[in-house]
C-alpha cells in the first residue's frame, strides 16, 4: 500500500503512518490516499485506529513515523493551525466547542494573529455569510451550550469551512443525529463534494459506508486492509475486511421462540424525570419487562432513554410516577471508566464496590477476594489475579468484569446500556453472549444501544424512546426507525 | 462625619491598590483554568524583589524588580501545574510556603537576624492637575503614586483584551473546554504559561507596591494573606476585570471601616469590619451556585 | 495523587527507599546553602540541629514531639479529606475553631476538675462544625470548598482575633490573649520532667483508628471509594456520595478541632491570635509526604516536629534563620509532585 506518488488529484494522502500511545500500538503503518471532489469512507472497528489516524492528518497528534501530503506536497503539522492554513478542517465525534462562548466568539477562536483583534459584529456578519453560502442555518448571536445538538454540530462544520476548508473529515458525524437529521447531512455532504471540495467520513456503519461514499478505506488493527471504490465492492466483501474473518455479525440472529415468564419484573409507571434546568427529560413514561425476555431501547442520542434506563435501575429517583423493581438489579452503565470501575483499584475491590453503598461493619476482603476470582472465572475476564490493577485490564476484559460483577447473586433484573461500546468484535460476541445466557436464566434484560444492528440481533422485543416519550413498537427496522424521528 | 470621609475614602483605596493588582492577576490565571493559591508567595516575592533592587537602584528600577521577582515564583509554579500538570490546590500551596519562606530566611541572610526595618526609597505621590482636587475622592484616587494609575489603564484594557482581541477568546476557551482550544490550532499550556507569567507579574507589581509606594520597607509578614484575600476579591468580581475592581475596593473599605468606627466611636469590634467581607464572598458564591461565573475548567489537572 | 490503599509490596525496595532519600537529601541541602549563605558556623549550625531535634531526651520528648502533635493530627485531618476526595485547606480554621470553643469551655470554669472531659468534645464539636460550613456550602449550592475552606481560615483568624480582645481577654485586659488555665484543664504529661503531654498519644491512636478504618470498615472503604471515583461509587455501589463527602467534611474538621483543643490544654495552656504559626498549611506537606497514609503520618508528623524543633534550636544557638523550615516543606510538597509525575509518566498507557 505504498503510495508516494505525487498525483495532483488525490487531496489528501497519508502514508504508511505509525504512532504508539504507551504499550498500545494504535497505527502500525496505515495509507489513505482520498481523491479530490469525493466522499471518502474511513471504516474499522472500534480501536481499529480510524480516529487517530485522523488526528494526526489533522495535525493534533504527532506520527512516529509517516508522511502526510496535502494536493501532492509533503506537510508536517506543529499543530491543528498549520492544518487549519492547509484546507483540511474536522468535525469531532465529541464537539470541541465553548459553551459558554457565543457562536461567533466559537468560529473567531484561534484566527488572525496572537495579537490581532476580535470583532464580534463583524465575525456574526461571516458567519451569517456563512451560512447563507452552505444553507446550514445558525444563529451567531446565541450561546452554544444552549443549542440543540444538530445545531452544534452544524457550527462545527461552519467552524471548519471558515477556514476555508478543502477537505473535510468528520468523525462518527451520525452518531448523535436523527435519521432525518442523518440523510440531511449526508445530502448536504454530497453537494460539497460535488462542488469539487473533499470529504472524509468515519465510520463504522458498513451500509451507510457503501450507500453514499465514493472511496471506500478499512482499517483493522491499525493498518489498510481495504482501499476500493464502493460501487466495486459490497457488504461482505467489506465486513470481512473489517472483521478479518467471516462471521455472521450483522445477520440477524436466529430468534430463540419467546420464553418469557409472563412476570413483569421490572415497571415504570407514570415516571417524569426533569434535568437540572427542569426540562422533562422523561413525560410520563410506563412500560415493563417481564422475566426471561431482552428488551431493547431504541432512540437518538438524549430521547430520554438513558434516564429510563437509570430509572429502571434505581440510579435515579423519578420526579414522578413510581418504578417497581426487584430487590437485585444489575446495572452496567455506558462510561465504563467513569461509572462502572476505578482504575487503579485492585479487581477485588472493584468488586467490593458494589456493595459500597450498602456494607456496614467491616469489609470481608477474604470473601470479596473469592468472589472476585469467581466472577473472573465466569465471564472468562483475562487477568493474573484478582489482584491486578483493573486499568492493567483491556477495554473488554474491564467490561466482562463489570458483566460477571453485576450479574453475580443471581439478580433479578438487568440493565446495560452500550455494552459494546468501544470492544472489539469478539469480545462484543461474549458479551451479547452473556445477555442471551441472563434471560435464558430468566432475567429480565433491558438493553440500550446506538447500534440498531446489535440492537436486532440481542432484544426479544424493541421500545422506542423519542423526545422523552416511550412507544412499543413492530419488531422491524423501518418502523423503528420511523419511531425514532417521531413518525409513527 | 465628613471629616472623616476622605481619609476612609483614602485608606480604602490605599489598601485597595496592592489586591486589585493580585487580583487582576488571579483573574487572568484562572480565566485560563488554574487557579493560583501560590499568589501569596509571589506578592511577598515582589516585595522582597522590590527592596533589593530599590536599595540600589532606586524605586523605579526596584518596581522592575519586584515584577521579575513574581514572575520567577509564578514561573516554578506553572512549571509544576502546567507543565508537570500537578494539582493547582497542593503546589499553590507549597509555592505560597516557598515564596514566605525563602523571603523570610533571605532577609534575614542579607539584612541581619534582627530583621530591623530599613527604609528603601518610596515613589513619591504625583497628584494629577485638577483632579486631585475634587472633594472626598480626589485625594484618594488622583493624588497617589504614579504606579497606582496604572491600574486605570490596566482595567479597562483586560476587561477589553477578554471579549475583543484573539488572545482574549483564547483565554476563555482554555478556561471553559481546554481541547476546543487546541483543536482550533491554541496551545492551552502555552496559554496558561503566559497568563501565569501575567498573574506573576501583578502579583509582583502587587508586592512592589506595598514596599516601594505604601510601607516603605520589607517585614517578613507584609504580604499579610493578600494572596488570598485576592483569590476572594475574584469570587466577589465574578470573574471580570470591573467586577474585581469593585470586589478589591470592597476588601478596602472593610479594612478602612476599623478606622472609621474607631474615629466615629461604633462600638463595633474591627475584626467583624475585617472578616465581613470574606463572608460577603462566601455567600456570594453560595447565591451564584451551580450557575458560577467561574471558568468550566478551573482547577482541572493538564 | 494517588490515593491507592497500602498493598502489601516488599517493604524494602529502592523504589521506596528513594522518597525519603530524597527528602533528607532537600533538607540537608537547604540547611547547608542557608549556614553557607549566612556565614554561619556549619558544625556549630548542625549540632543545635541535632541538640534540638534528636541530640536529648529532652529534645526528642519535649520539642520535636510536642510540636509533632498538631502537625500528626492536622496531617490526619488533611489525610482523610483528600482520600476522600474533598480538598479541605480549612484546617488551619478548624483548629482555631477547636482552640477557641475548648478555651471558651474551660474559662467558664464549666465541669470542675473534668473540665477536659467536656472542653476536647467542645473543640471536635466547633471543628466538625466549622467544617461542615464549607461541606454545607459545597452540597447546597455547589461551592468549591476550596475557596470556601480558605475564606473560613481567614474568619476563624478573625474570630479568635476577636476572642482574645473582647470576651476571653485576660483580667487586666493588657495582652491581646486569655489567662492561663488552671491545672485542671491541662492534659497529663506522659513523661515525668518531659512536656510531652497525653494529646500525642491521642494523636497516634489516632493514626491507628484511621489506618484500620480505611482498611477494614465499610465507612473508609466508602470514603475511599468517593475519593478514587465519585461516579463510579454512586453509579456501581449506589453510594450517597453528597453524604459522604459531608462526612469527610465534618470527620477532617472534628480531627482538625480535635487538635486545637489539644494545643491549647496540651502545650499553650492559653488561647492568643498566633496560636498556630501556620500548623494547618504543614499539614498538608505532612500528609503528602505520608502519601496520605495514616500511620505513615506518625512517621512524617515526627519528621516535621523535629525539622521545625532542630531549626528553632538552631536560630537560638547558632543564628540560622528559622525561616528556612518553610522553604524545606515547600520543597518536599514539590519534590512529592514531582516523583508522582515520574511515576506517573511511567505507566502512561492510553
Amino acid at each position: 500500500m505504498v503510495s508516494a506518488r505525487a498525483d495532483v488529484s488525490t487531496a489528501l494522502s497519508l502514508c504508511d503512518m505509525s504512532k504508539r500511545f504507551g504499550t498500545t500500538q494504535a497505527l502500525d503503518g496505515a495509507s489513505l490516499d482520498v481523491r479530490r471532489g469525493t466522499l471518502h469512507a474511513l471504516l474499522g472497528e472500534n480501536g481499529a485506529g480510524k480516529t487517530t489516524l485522523m488526528r494526526l492528518a489533522f495535525g493534533m497528534d504527532t506520527p512516529d513515523t509517516g508522511t502526510i501530503l496535502v494536493n501532492g506536497k509533503t506537510c508536517a503539522w506543529r499543530t491543528s493551525a498549520d492544518a487549519l492554513r492547509a484546507g483540511i478542517g474536522m468535525v469531532h465525534q465529541h464537539f470541541l466547542l465553548v459553551p459558554a462562548m457565543s457562536v461567533a466568539e466559537n468560529i473567531g477562536l484561534g484566527r488572525g494573529g496572537v495579537f490581532s483583534g476580535f470583532d464580534p459584529t463583524c465575525t456574526a456578519a461571516v458567519v451569517r455569510d456563512l451560512v447563507a453560502a452552505t444553507g446550514l442555518a445558525i444563529d451567531p448571536e446565541a450561546r452554544v451550550g444552549d443549542l440543540p445538538v444538530g445545531a452544534q454540530q452544524r457550527l462545527e462544520i461552519l467552524k471548519a469551512l471558515s477556514h476555508d476548508a478543502q477537505v473535510l473529515i468528520l468523525d462518527e458525524p451520525t452518531a448523535v443525529l436523527s435519521p432525518q437529521e442523518t440523510q440531511d447531512l449526508y445530502a448536504w455532504l454530497r453537494r460539497f463534494v460535488d462542488s469539487g471540495r473533499t470529504v472524509v467520513l468515519i465510520t463504522h456503519k458498513v451500509r451507510e459506508a457503501l450507500q453514499i461514499a465514493d472511496d471506500v478505506t478499512v482499517l483493522r488493527r491499525g493498518r489498510t486492509v481495504m482501499q476500493v471504490a464502493a460501487h466495486a465492492t459490497g457488504e461482505a466483501e467489506v465486513l470481512t475486511a473489517l472483521l478479518g474473518e467471516t462471521t455472521t455479525h450483522g445477520a440477524p440472529h436466529a430468534r430463540a421462540p419467546r420464553r418469557t415468564t409472563g412476570k413483569t419484573v421490572l415497571a415504570v409507571n407514570g415516571v417524569t424525570v426533569r434535568d437540572d434546568r427542569g426540562t422533562e427529560r422523561l413525560k410520563c413514561v410506563t412500560t415493563h419487562v417481564c422475566g426471561g425476555e431482552i428488551l431493547g431501547v431504541a432512540g437518538v442520542e438524549g430521547a430520554g432513554q438513558l434516564e429510563l434506563l437509570r430509572v429502571m435501575a434505581g440510579r435515579r429517583i423519578p420526579d414522578t410516577g413510581s418504578a417497581t423493581r426487584p430487590a437485585r438489579v444489575g446495572f452496567v452503565p455506558e462510561d465504563r471508566h467513569r461509572d462502572a470501575v476505578i482504575g487503579e483499584w485492585t479487581l477485588i475491590e472493584n468488586f467490593a464496590l458494589k456493595d459500597a453503598g450498602r456494607a456496614t461493619g467491616t469489609m470481608v476482603w477474604d470473601d470479596y477476594r473469592v468472589r472476585a476470582e469467581l466472577g473472573v472465572r465466569a465471564q472468562d475476564v483475562r487477568a493474573t489475579s484478582a489482584h491486578d490493577r483493573m486499568d492493567a485490564l483491556s477495554g473488554g476484559n474491564q467490561q466482562k468484569f463489570v458483566l460477571a460483577r453485576e450479574l453475580e447473586g443471581a439478580p433479578e433484573a438487568f440493565v446495560v446500556e452500550n455494552p459494546t461500546r468501544g470492544l472489539d468484535v469478539r469480545a462484543t460476541e461474549q458479551v451479547l453472549d452473556a445477555l442471551r445466557a441472563a434471560r435464558d436464566a430468566g432475567v429480565a434484560v433491558v438493553i440500550y444501544s446506538s447500534d440498531l444492528d446489535e440492537l436486532f440481533s440481542v432484544s426479544d422485543r424493541i421500545v422506542v424512546c423519542y423526545d422523552g416519550t416511550v412507544h412499543e413498537v413492530p419488531f422491524d427496522r423501518q418502523a423503528v426507525g420511523r419511531a425514532m424521528v417521531g413518525l409513527s | 462625619m465628613t471629616d472623616a470621609l476622605a481619609p476612609f475614602v483614602e485608606a480604602t483605596v490605599r489598601t485597595a491598590t496592592p489586591l486589585a493588582f493580585a487580583a487582576l492577576g488571579e483573574l487572568v490565571a484562572e480565566r485560563s483554568g488554574v487557579i493560583n493559591i501560590g499568589l501569596e508567595g509571589t506578592i511577598i516575592a515582589g516585595a522582597f524583589g522590590g527592596l533589593v533592587v530599590a536599595g540600589t537602584a532606586g524605586a523605579g528600577l526596584g518596581f522592575v524588580g519586584a515584577v521579575a521577582a513574581g514572575m520567577l515564583v509564578a514561573a516554578i509554579f506553572a512549571f509544576f501545574v502546567v507543565t508537570l500538570k500537578a494539582d493547582h490546590i497542593i503546589t499553590g500551596t507549597a509555592i505560597s510556603m516557598l515564596g514566605v519562606g525563602s523571603t523570610g530566611t533571605l532577609y534575614r541572610l542579607y539584612y541581619g537576624t534582627t530583621g530591623a526595618a530599613l527604609e528603601t526609597p518610596t515613589l513619591a505621590p504625583f497628584p494629577i492637575p485638577i483632579l486631585h482636587s475634587i472633594p472626598w475622592i480626589g485625594g484618594a484616587f488622583f493624588a497617589q503614586p504614579p504606579v497606582m494609575y496604572l491600574l486605570y489603564v490596566i482595567v479597562p484594557c483586560l476587561a477589553w483584551c477578554m471579549t475583543r482581541t484573539s488572545v482574549g477568546l483564547a483565554l476563555r476557551a482554555v478556561g471553559e473546554r481546554p481541547e476546543a482550544a487546541r483543536a482550533a490550532g491554541i496551545s492551552p499550556a502555552r496559554v496558561r504559561w503566559v497568563a501565569l507569567l501575567f498573574c506573576g507579574a501583578m502579583g509582583g507589581l502587587s508586592g512592589g507596591t506595598l514596599v516601594l509606594a505604601q510601607v516603605g520597607t520589607f517585614n517578613e509578614g507584609i504580604s499579610a494573606g493578600r494572596g488570598f484575600i485576592a483569590i476572594a476579591i475574584v469570587v466577589l468580581g465574578r470573574w471580570s476585570a470591573v467586577g474585581v475592581t469593585g470586589a478589591a475596593l470592597l476588601f478596602g473599605a472593610a479594612s478602612a471601616l476599623q478606622y472609621l468606627a474607631q474615629a466615629m466611636g461604633w462600638g463595633i469590634p474591627y475584626q467583624f469590619a475585617l472578616a465581613l467581607p470574606y463572608v460577603l464572598t462566601l455567600a456570594a458564591l453560595a447565591g451564584a451556585g451551580k450557575r458560577s461565573a467561574a471558568p468550566a475548567s478551573l482547577g482541572v489537572r493538564g | 495523587m494517588t490515593t491507592r490503599a497500602a498493598t502489601t509490596s516488599t517493604l524494602f525496595s529502592w523504589k521506596r527507599l528513594l522518597p525519603p532519600l530524597l527528602v533528607s537529601a532537600v533538607v540537608v541541602g537547604v540547611i547547608v546553602v542557608v549556614i553557607v549563605a549566612g556565614h554561619h558556623d556549619i558544625i556549630e549550625s548542625f549540632s543545635a540541629f541535632g541538640r534540638g531535634s534528636f541530640g536529648s531526651a529532652y529534645a526528642f520528648w519535649s520539642a520535636t514531639l510536642v510540636r509533632a502533635t498538631p502537625l500528626t493530627l492536622l496531617g490526619l485531618a488533611v489525610a482523610l479529606a483528600f482520600r476522600s476526595g474533598v480538598m479541605n485547606i480549612g484546617a488551619e480554621g478548624q483548629f482555631l475553631a477547636g482552640a477557641s470553643a475548648a478555651t471558651a469551655v474551660v474559662l467558664t470554669g464549666v465541669g470542675g476538675g473534668m473540665v477536659l472531659v467536656i472542653a476536647l468534645p467542645a473543640a471536635v464539636l466547633a471543628g466538625a462544625l466549622w467544617a461542615a460550613i464549607a461541606g454545607w456550602l459545597k452540597r447546597e449550592f455547589g461551592v468549591l470548598e476550596v475557596i470556601s475552606s480558605l475564606m473560613l481560615n481567614f474568619v476563624a483568624q478573625y474570630l479568635v482575633s476577636y476572642l482574645v480582645r473582647g470576651p476571653l481577654q485576660e483580667p487586666t485586659h493588657v495582652y491581646p490573649q486569655t489567662e492561663t488555665f488552671g491545672p485542671a484543664a491541662q492534659l497529663p504529661l506522659l513523661i515525668s520532667g518531659q512536656r510531652l503531654h497525653l494529646g500525642y498519644a491521642i494523636a497516634v491512636l489516632l493514626a491507628l483508628i484511621l489506618w484500620w478504618m480505611f482498611r477494614a470498615t465499610a465507612v473508609g472503604f466508602r470514603l475511599r471509594a468517593v475519593g478514587a471515583g465519585a461516579a463510579a461509587a454512586a453509579s456501581a455501589g449506589q453510594v450517597m456520595v453528597p453524604r459522604v463527602l459531608f462526612t469527610a467534611f465534618l470527620l477532617s474538621g472534628a480531627i482538625a478541632g480535635l487538635a486545637g483543643g489539644v494545643e491549647v490544654t496540651g502545650v499553650t495552656y492559653a488561647l492568643y491570635e498566633g496560636i498556630s504559626p501556620g500548623f494547618g498549611y504543614t499539614a498538608i506537606a505532612v500528609a503528602l509526604l505520608a502519601r496520605l497514609n495514616p500511620l505513615a503520618i506518625i512517621g512524617t508528623g515526627i519528621f516535621f516536629g523535629a525539622l521545625e524543633a532542630g531549626a528553632a534550636a538552631m536560630q537560638r544557638d547558632a543564628g540560622v534563620p528559622f525561616q528556612f523550615v518553610a522553604v524545606v516543606e515547600a520543597l518536599v510538597v514539590l519534590g512529592v509532585i514531582a516523583l508522582d509525575w515520574t511515576r506517573e509518566r511511567g505507566a502512561t498507557r492510553r
